[in-house]
């Protein structure tokens, strides 16, 4: 006997989740650039597959980055993924067992212990082939159930597994999430009954068949069980493209695009769309997000993807993210969540579409020297950092010109996260003009904001940017800049755009090294927090900006050093404003340790 | 034929009163929907003085805070588009106006009254 009608909810369910699969993907890739396509045609000849190969089964079935952040939490998904998966491919060789190595259709494998009593084998046996085999299936199904019960747990005990926060899930969800576990219990009931019945199965469904076989009339229970397993599978199958379970399949064409070099373009596409769904809502990106300190929880990556995903996204809503990278982070799928929002927010993107004609009036000087200084915004708005920054290129001897001495015009970054792409972009078009006309081998930016966009956004062929805490360290490194230590004990910050933005963490604190004991931060580098005065951040007001500036600095002197040094001007900004330390930039404090080995210095630009 | 006017010397200044019955406040009323903060301001031209934008360009964000409050927002899309979005204003800002806000408000107040 090789077929049963119960077979057929889950047979449909099947067949129904692939079409739906087959169709939506098909429509992705002919949404996608011609050049994305050709990316990921190429990528199934790279050797990068081998990587995708491995991060599929890394992060899709162990894992790996949900252990990182909490073991239960890592094993409670591992034991669904993996136990699954493998569940699905050791029926499938059970079931070859059976057939004489032929393939079975796709139901068989999954109901084979209905259709198979092999009364041969004993309950315990394990070493015959056979017998493994149940063996195994037994032992995957426990370890599948045991991820069930922490699950159940997950859902009031959530701390445990290190979630302080956890996503308020629609009503769609619940459901679909409740047909997907009670798959498993069925599938312990549907083959203990029928164990119990013909006294098979494996060390588990046999002992239970022979508990339940006393207290149940299992020969009526049975064949509805079986049902009832199918009618599950079904169910979850036919929901699945429509609930948050539609990561299972997505994030694996996702980990491929990404591994082929496809990434999320200025405006939402076919990969937006692709991320939206890889996106699980297991709410790991709340608790990191420092909006929930103000009180703004609505808009915290999982619930700007849901809104986007379901096309009912608040423009007003989405303004408030300090576009920290913090959820970008953490995310175990490694969606780009300030991509996505960036491109949410150009909705709007015709605002402020200016020419910036009045930029063209800036007459061209011939300028020769070898480095070129950009203070930036923010650089002019702390004179400090800006002068600190005169004094210690004075000092070391540099030729330097200094690009926006009469004030700068933005580098458009801000622009660009508020997703108003097309002013951005005539800005990087000025802007990139008049670097280029410096003739310079390196720029030299004290803002991180600018920095970033210079790396990522400009095309500055043969120009090396750098951020100053990076040309700093390569001054000290050269020789050219003699630091004196000072007697304090001093904390860094790291800054979101120099940090998680441009992965700069050594090189500043290389340099404080040199002047001052620099003592950890519960919280720092990768989960740097941020300092709330976010260029990124658009509507929240001060107050709000407050609270999670104080956030910030409760973290920042819990070691109660006598310094909090950045390498920000924005951040030095926002953090002086909470009079709670001594804060500076590392361009201020590497200038003062320099003036105190020496003799002070004139300050005098030289190049013009 | 213009009519000749003798010239004493001086001249009669168009009359400044603003008729807040005759403009149109609506866009300042949506726009303070969006961001109320714009109630905060005292014209006080911190931001104007601080402006990247203002040292290329006539360009004033002071003046354009007040002109959407008396509802004169003829020919203020075009102005405001001039705006970088730096945030320099907002930072100095001693009233805590969410200015970035404001000017992405505004034009989009003034952007969808027009469409």
């Amino acid at each position: 006997m090789t077929f049963d009608l119960f077979v057929l909810p889950f047979f449909f369910g099947l067949l129904f989740l692939m079409a739906v699969l087959i169709i939506k993907y098909s429509r992705w890739i002919a949404m996608m650039d011609a050049s994305d396509r050709i990316k990921a045609a190429m990528g199934l000849f790279s050797v990068n597959l081998l990587k995708t190969i491995k991060e599929i089964f890394m992060e899709s079935l162990l894992h790996r980055k949900m252990f990182k952040r909490n073991p239960l939490l890592g094993y409670m998904h591992m034991s669904f993924a993996l136990g699954w998966f493998l569940l699905i491919v050791m029926g499938n060789l059970e079931s070859r067992v059976y057939s004489g190595g032929h393939i079975n259709p796709p139901y068989y494998p999954i109901f084979l212990k209905f259709f198979i009593h092999d009364k041969r084998v004993l309950p315990f046996e394990i070493f015959t082939l056979p017998g493994f085999f149940r063996f195994t299936m037994d032992l995957l199904l426990l370890y599948v159930l045991s991820g069930l019960v922490l699950a159940l747990f997950k859902r009031t005990r959530s701390k445990w597994f290190g979630l302080h926060q956890t996503t308020n899930h629609k009503r769609f969800d619940r459901w679909v999430l409740t047909s997907l576990w009670l798959i498993f219990p069925m599938r312990l009931l549907a083959e203990s009954f029928t164990a119990g019945i013909y006294r098979g199965g494996g060390f588990l469904t046999n002992t239970l068949g022979s508990i339940f076989d006393v207290i149940l009339p299992l020969e009526y229970l049975a064949y509805p069980a079986w049902w009832a397993y199918s009618t599950m599978l079904g169910i979850f199958f036919v929901t699945l493209p429509w609930s948050r379970f539609m990561h299972i399949p997505t994030e694996i064409i996702l980990i491929y695009l990404r591994n082929a070099g496809i990434e999320q373009g200025k405006y939402p596409g076919s990969f937006s769309e692709i991320e939206l769904r890889s996106c699980p809502r297991c709410g790991v990106c709340i608790d990191v997000c420092q909006m929930n300190q103000a009180g703004l929880t609505g808009s915290t990556a999982v619930y700007l993807i849901r809104s986007l995903r379901d096309k009912q996204a608040d423009v007003q809503l989405n303004l408030n993210c300090l576009m920290c990278g913090r959820c970008l982070e953490a995310c175990p799928v490694g969606i780009d969540t300030l991509g996505l929002r960036v491109g949410a927010r150009s909705v709007d993107n015709k605002l402020l579409a200016s020419d910036f004609s009045y930029l063209l009036k800036e007459p061209v000087v011939e300028r020769k020297a070898e480095v070129a200084y950009f203070a930036g915004c923010m650089g002019h708005l702390t004179p400090g950092v800006k002068r600190a920054m005169l004094q210690i290129f004075e000092k070391a001897g540099v030729e330097y010109t200094f690009l926006d001495e009469d004030g700068s015009i933005c580098c458009g970054r801000p622009l660009k996260l508020a997703g108003l792409q097309e002013s951005a972009s005539k800005l990087v078009k000025e802007n990139t003009m008049k670097i280029l006309d410096t003739k310079a081998k390196i720029l030299v930016t004290s803002c991180p904001i600018c920095y970033k966009v210079f790396n990522n956004d400009y095309e500055l062929q043969g120009i090396e940017v750098m951020h100053h805490s990076v040309y700093i360290d390569k001054l000290v490194k050269d020789g050219k800049l003699v630091l004196q230590p000072m007697d304090m004990k001093a904390v860094y910050h790291d800054p979101c755009e120099l940090g998680r933005g441009s992965g700069i963490y050594e090189q500043p604190r290389n340099v404080l090294k040199q002047i001052a004991e620099v003592a950890d931060v519960s919280e720092e580098r990768v989960n740097s927090l941020c300092c709330g005065g976010s260029i990124g951040e658009i509507s929240m007001n001060a107050a709000k900006r407050n609270v999670i500036r104080d956030g910030a600095l409760g973290i920042l002197c819990e070691s109660q050093p006598d310094i909090l040094v950045t390498a920000c001007p924005l951040c030095k900004k926002t953090f002086d404003s909470g009079n709670a330390i001594l804060v500076k930039d590392i361009a201020e404090i590497v200038a003062e340790s320099m003036i105190l080995s020496k003799q002070k210095v004139e300050i005098t630009a030289i190049a013009r | 034929m213009e009519k000749k006017v003798i010239n004493f010397g001086y001249s009669v200044t168009r009359d400044r009163q603003i008729d807040f019955d005759a403009n149109n406040r609506d866009i300042c009323k949506i726009v303070a929907a969006a961001e109320p903060t714009i109630n905060l301001c005292i014209s006080c031209g911190t931001c104007t003085a601080t402006c990247s934008a203002a040292l290329f360009t006539d360009f004033s964000l002071r003046q354009i805070i007040l002109l959407v409050r008396r509802g004169e927002t003829k020919g203020l899309e075009k102005e405001i588009s001039k705006c970088m979005l730096c945030g320099k204003c907002q930072l100095v800002c001693p009233r805590n106006v969410s200015t970035r806000n404001l000017v992405i408000q505004i034009s989009k107040a003034i952007t969808t009254a027009r469409s």
